[in-house]
């Protein structure tokens, strides 16, 4: 397989999962809004905060507020991270590499693509904005799953996996991150107990995952129960210790693979050693961040093995 | 409401679909009755769902303007045109002998050269040619062929009968769009598409496959094909992905290619290199190779040409096949044909003069305001002059030039090229002129497609059918005009 190629489909992969992370980020966040009691301070601006994206943002925008904070990470062309610049990058990989994808996948990006074109304006406005964001997080489910259903089960295929879940993981030590700082905004009055729990409750939403964290853990939700099932279940599919899991199989089907997979096992096998789930503060967030750094070497890794320029 | 048929009348020339009484041309009845019974609604709800379906399958061409390059919409009419299926089978037969014979002919030019020292075609023009490559000459590729992919463009005159217009040897683009045109008009018009016989077309990238597979250095079982594209900025990329995976071919750039201290051709892949047999390439000769041609191309790969002329690959089309497409070669096929095959030519060529013969030289000044003269010589850039529309001053000016330099012209006759019936807005159908390229394939064996890309002028009495012109598309049946039981 091309390494150009593969470096495309990995792309790919990583951008389905960035667009549709991204859509259902801001429709929980919008959700958390309207649960949080009137005095806690959790602005908008966490969601740019959550992507680093602070000094993109503050560049271009003078307000902090909803619609400042929803156009700069849906619709906003500019931002290299947006929706919409996700979505271009999805529809320009897979028409570089169509002979490797399914032909049906171009098709469905170009849908996508055409739909969010006309609807994007009014799609951001409140009004409208769930069901936009509702219809573009199915036609990425509708994608992944045509890619599942006929993709051949090659070296593309295991890009593909590989830059899903690396883009998987590394959402979902975001969004803990969030939490952390979330709940830490909260002031400790009689409402703190329900509102640590909303929060914790939309981290799990905006995962997709609050049914297998009732049906696996089977407790009310609690912050030291949520980041242990997030970081170390091993079924969920948006695990930390899952997606490594998924990205050490795919890699251990792929040709010069041995610095790769050592590096795999090696955050499998240390990466959750000694975490205190019972504070959830600067020393977790130490660990996240230890978490992001791996998964950032991860990346290089793959990029100097399997896509770097071999001309002579 | 229903479109008045009754008011299409077509212009002077042959117009595909509909006799000049005014009845369907036997081969049509069914597509015309069908046409008829629809109302403009109807008619144009099925162009709408044509233009969903485009979009949607991402049918485009890419277009340069203002600094940006923009993916178009595949410009596409929903009515077919239909050709007869024993006039096509003609038609194809005498397809196949002209790439035969241009083969024949090209691969004689780089060995050889019986051709010129028989003095059939004169040695200065290949001499002079621009599209003549001494860097072939002595190579003998697979089967002769060097040619392995031909578009050649059919026009049809008033008397309803085919002439080769051009033949296209290099890197001709559009057989895509043949395909996809196909995949439209099943989805919709799948109620008359269901009654008739059309005959498919879906078989071409198999063929391509087949042809490619067959030049392979290596006797192997699956050799490695590469579809070699400038890039996702070129306006055919759309096609060159399309056929790369259709025949699950490595759609490649340059900089994914390398030619080794071994002479032969690696692309670069995630297990290291790995070895090319075929390329079948969508770049221009002079862009291949910098070592060879052009040194600032950053489309090619150095050492390419080295690797063929060793033959440890494939090239398709071969470079040099240019050769035997500039237009005052063209004069000479007809002859051509008779010199390597000792046959007449099946189909036609339009009617043209050598202006280096003396004798025709003199019909074409004698004939000036009838005829269009065009420079043989691709460097000459006097443009072209169109006799009928030209002032006589200009046909003067031209006149002056062909008798101070006759090798540098040919005249053909004023063509009317023939129309279809063409949806131009909602409920009105006119008259458009169209041509249609054929493609042709020649390896161990040869094939044609069934019809072709039928391009179509849009703007009422153009006859530009380039798309990035304001030209169209239409899909193209082959019926055999037997009444269905």
């Amino acid at each position: 397989m091309l390494s150009r190629v593969a470096e495309r489909v990995y792309w790919t992969g990583r951008y389905i999962e960035r667009v549709e992370n991204t859509a259902r980020l801001v429709q929980v966040y919008a959700a958390l809004l309207l649960d949080m009691p009137d005095d806690v301070r959790l602005g908008w601006y966490n969601l740019v905060a959550l992507n680093g994206a602070e000094a993109d943002f503050d560049a271009r925008y003078t307000e902090r507020d909803e619609a400042s904070v929803v156009r700069f990470l849906i619709g906003d062309r500019d931002n290299p991270m947006s929706m919409v610049s996700s979505l271009a990058a999805v529809r320009e990989n897979i028409r570089t590499t169509r002979d490797v994808v399914p032909a049906a996948s171009w098709e469905l990006a170009n849908q996508l693509s055409l739909y969010v074109a006309t609807h994007l304006e009014a799609g951001i406005q409140r009004r409208e904005r769930q069901g936009f964001l509702d219809w573009i997080i199915g036609r990425c489910q509708h994608l992944n799953g045509l890619l599942i259903g006929t993709m051949c089960r090659d070296a593309a295929w295991e890009f593909m996996v590989l830059g899903r879940n690396l883009e998987r993981a590394d959402m979902t030590t975001r969004i803990l991150d969030a939490g952390a700082v979330a709940v830490a905004s909260l002031a400790e009055d009689e409402m703190a107990g329900s509102s640590r729990q909303i929060v914790w409750g939309s981290v799990l939403r905006s995962l997709d995952a609050a049914q297998s964290y009732r049906r696996t853990v089977r407790r009310a939700v609690k912050g030291h129960l949520v980041a242990r099932f997030l970081l170390e279940d091993p079924h969920f599919p948006r695990t930390l210790n899952h997606c490594l899991n998924r990205m050490l199989h795919a890699a251990s089907n792929l040709p010069r693979r041995g610095a790769i997979v050592d590096l795999l096992e090696a955050i499998l096998n240390e990466g959750f050693d000694g975490i205190d789930y019972k504070q959830l503060g600067s020393e977790f967030r130490d660990v996240l961040n230890d978490l992001q750094i791996g998964l950032g070497r991860a990346h290089q890794q793959i990029q100097a093995v399997w896509f770097a320029d071999q001309s002579a | 409401m229903t479109i008045d048929w009754n008011a299409y009348t077509s212009s002077a020339g042959f117009d595909e679909l509909i006799d000049a009484s005014g009845a369907p041309r036997p081969a049509a009845r069914a597509l015309l009755a069908y046409l008829q019974s629809l109302t403009a609604d109807e008619l144009d709800l099925r162009r709408r769902a044509a233009e969903g379906a485009i979009r949607e399958m991402g049918v485009t061409f890419t277009v340069y303007s203002e600094g940006e390059n923009i993916d178009r919409a595949w410009p596409f009419d929903i009515i077919p045109r239909v050709i007869d299926a024993e006039h096509w089978r003609r038609t194809a037969a005498g397809l196949k002998q002209r790439l035969s014979a241009l083969n024949l002919f090209i691969d004689d030019l780089y060995n050889d050269q019986r051709i010129l020292k028989d003095g059939v075609v004169p040695r200065s023009l290949i001499e002079e040619s621009a599209n003549f490559r001494p860097e072939c000459r002595g190579v003998s590729p697979r089967f002769g062929a060097w040619s392995h992919v031909c578009g050649t463009d059919l026009v049809r005159d008033d008397d309803g009968e085919f002439y080769v217009l051009e033949d296209n040897l290099r890197v001709p683009s559009g057989v895509s769009y043949m395909l996809e045109n196909r995949a439209i008009s099943k989805r919709v018009l799948a109620d008359i598409f269901q009654s008739q016989h059309v005959e498919p077309v879906d078989n071409y990238p198999a063929q391509l496959f087949d042809t490619l597979a067959s030049l392979s250095p290596r006797p192997l079982d699956k050799p490695v094909i590469a579809v070699l594209t400038p890039g996702i900025y070129n306006s055919a990329y759309f096609e060159h992905a399309y056929l790369a995976q259709q025949m699950g071919a490595e759609l490649v750039e340059g900089t994914d290619l390398l030619v080794d201290d071994d002479d032969c051709v690696y692309m670069k892949t995630i297990d290291g290199p790995a070895r090319v047999d075929v390329i079948y390439r969508r770049i221009d000769d002079l862009f291949l190779d910098p070592e060879a041609f052009r040194p600032d191309s950053m489309l090619g790969v150095p050492g390419l040409m080295r690797a063929w002329r060793a033959g440890n690959v494939a090239l398709a089309n071969a470079p040099g096949a240019g050769v035997a497409d500039d237009k005052v070669i063209y004069a000479y096929v007809p002859a051509i044909i008779r010199y390597y095959l000792d046959q007449d030519p099946l189909v036609p060529n339009v009617e043209t003069f050598i202006c280096l013969d003396e004798k025709q030289r003199e019909h074409a000044l004698a004939n000036l305001d009838k005829l269009v003269v065009k420079p043989a010589n691709e460097s000459g850039g006097y443009g072209m002059l169109i006799g009928p529309h030209a002032s006589e001053a200009e046909r003067e000016t031209f006149a002056e030039r062909i008798r101070a330099n006759p090798r540098n012209y040919i005249a053909q006759k004023t063509l009317n090229l023939s129309t279809a019936p063409t949806l131009v807005d909602t409920g009105v159908v006119e008259p458009r002129h169209l041509d249609l390229r054929p493609f042709v394939l020649q390896s161990e064996h040869q094939f044609v497609t069934t019809g072709g890309l039928t391009r179509v002028a849009m703007r009422k009495g153009s006859l530009v059918v380039n798309s990035s012109q304001g030209g169209g598309s239409k899909d193209t049946w082959i019926l055999s005009c037997e009444e269905p039981r």
